[in-house]
């Protein structure tokens, strides 16, 4: 099958620090991938440029086959970490900001959503707490039938039953036909929902591959592994 | 269920209904929770959950039956022989941690008698 995501000698370079070091990635369609680095890896570059936030110095990005412009955008669902909602709005107005948005926002699907992670509509996003913050952009994003959801860190910083509730969610709303992508940090917490992982630092693949081979071939899970590859520069390779 | 070991998750969730089974916790007949509900109670990717089913049904140990659901299938000689091979995986197990630690297998044997013989009289 085709990949959903296809990534070609990818760089971005800012002034003269490189954040993406010519790298070449294909996502699976239909799997739920995490990408997996630490901090200053080039995770948020790598989504920024995906979504369209941002352009890539040299290299190309297809998604569902197509440049990232008007066409990507609407099939990906994506919230960016920082603060996009206006400080007026209930939890109701941010539903329906979406709706306005994207013609793939199904109401019912975030009105089921707000349900499960017992979010009340009518309290104010300037109210909310971190994790009920979370978890209101979890369902905004779950809310959209999209080809690929992108969650960035959707777990850092929420307390364990919202880190669970969010987990349960993304479970839930995954289908075969959709296509996942989450990064994190916290791998411990998320690795038992990844098809596929993609080890990144200073902005080329260390590692990718499916989590259970991994497991299978290295004798550890995947958090075991993320601290080999990770402590002294990656020597656990 | 936690997942500590260094053996695939799919692997771990196959011998933890192993185990449900042999203990006669699910019975010859008892329906299966579904691929969803199983990957939700686990917190793991439903595919994770489909493998295992499709595993555990090639081992003959379950079937599915279209519209529904998966069951366990009742069989006394498989159930015997899960329970053998389960018996074997843990002895083997035994064994080498007892060699690791530089027993050799007479010793094991001895102990082994002796330990049975001092449960019996408990």
């Amino acid at each position: 099958m085709k990949p959903i995501v296809e990534i070609r000698n990818l760089t971005k370079k800012y002034g003269n620090k490189t954040a993406l070091d010519g790298l070449d990635l294909n996502i699976e369609k239909g799997k739920v991938t995490g990408i997996l680095g630490p901090n200053g890896s080039g995770k948020t570059t790598l989504i920024k440029i995906m979504t369209g936030l941002m352009r890539p110095t040299s290299g190309k990005v297809l998604i569902d086959g197509n440049e990232i412009g008007v066409q990507t955008k609407a099939v990906v669902s994506y919230l960016p970490d920082r603060n996009f909602l206006y400080k007026w709005m209930k939890i109701k107005d941010a539903g329906r900001f979406y709706r306005d948005f994207y013609a793939d926002f199904d109401m019912d699907k975030f009105t089921k959503l707000l349900q499960f992670m017992k979010l009340d509509p009518e309290m104010k996003i300037t109210s909310l707490s971190k994790g009920m913050q979370e978890k209101l952009n979890l369902s905004l994003v779950l809310a959209r039938n999209a080809k690929l959801y992108i969650f960035d860190e959707p777990i850092a910083g929420v307390d364990p039953v919202a880190r669970d509730q969010i987990l349960e969610a993304i479970i839930n709303n995954y289908h075969p036909d959709s296509s996942v992508i989450i990064t994190t940090h916290l791998v411990r917490d998320m690795e038992n929902i990844f098809d596929n992982v993609v080890f990144i630092q200073e902005g080329r693949i260390l590692l990718n591959g499916n989590a259970e081979t991994l497991r299978e071939e290295r004798g550890m899970q995947i958090e075991e592994l993320y601290k080999n590859i990770f402590t002294e520069g990656g020597s656990g390779l | 269920m936690k997942f500590a070991d260094n053996l695939p998750i799919y692997i771990q969730i196959m011998n933890f209904i192993k185990v449900k089974i042999v203990s006669g916790e699910w019975n010859g007949g008892d329906q299966l929770p579904s691929v969803r509900e199983f990957s939700k109670q686990l917190k793991v990717n439903p595919n994770t959950i489909q493998r295992v089913y499709q595993e555990l049904e090639r081992e003959g140990l379950i079937f599915t039956q279209r519209g529904t659901g998966t069951f366990v299938r009742e069989d006394e000689a498989m159930i015997r022989q899960l329970k053998q091979s389960r018996a074997e995986e843990l002895m083997d197990h035994f064994f080498r941690e007892m060699q690791n630690i530089g027993f050799q297998k007479q010793e094991i044997k001895r102990m082994v008698m002796e330990w049975v013989e001092k449960e019996e009289k408990e």
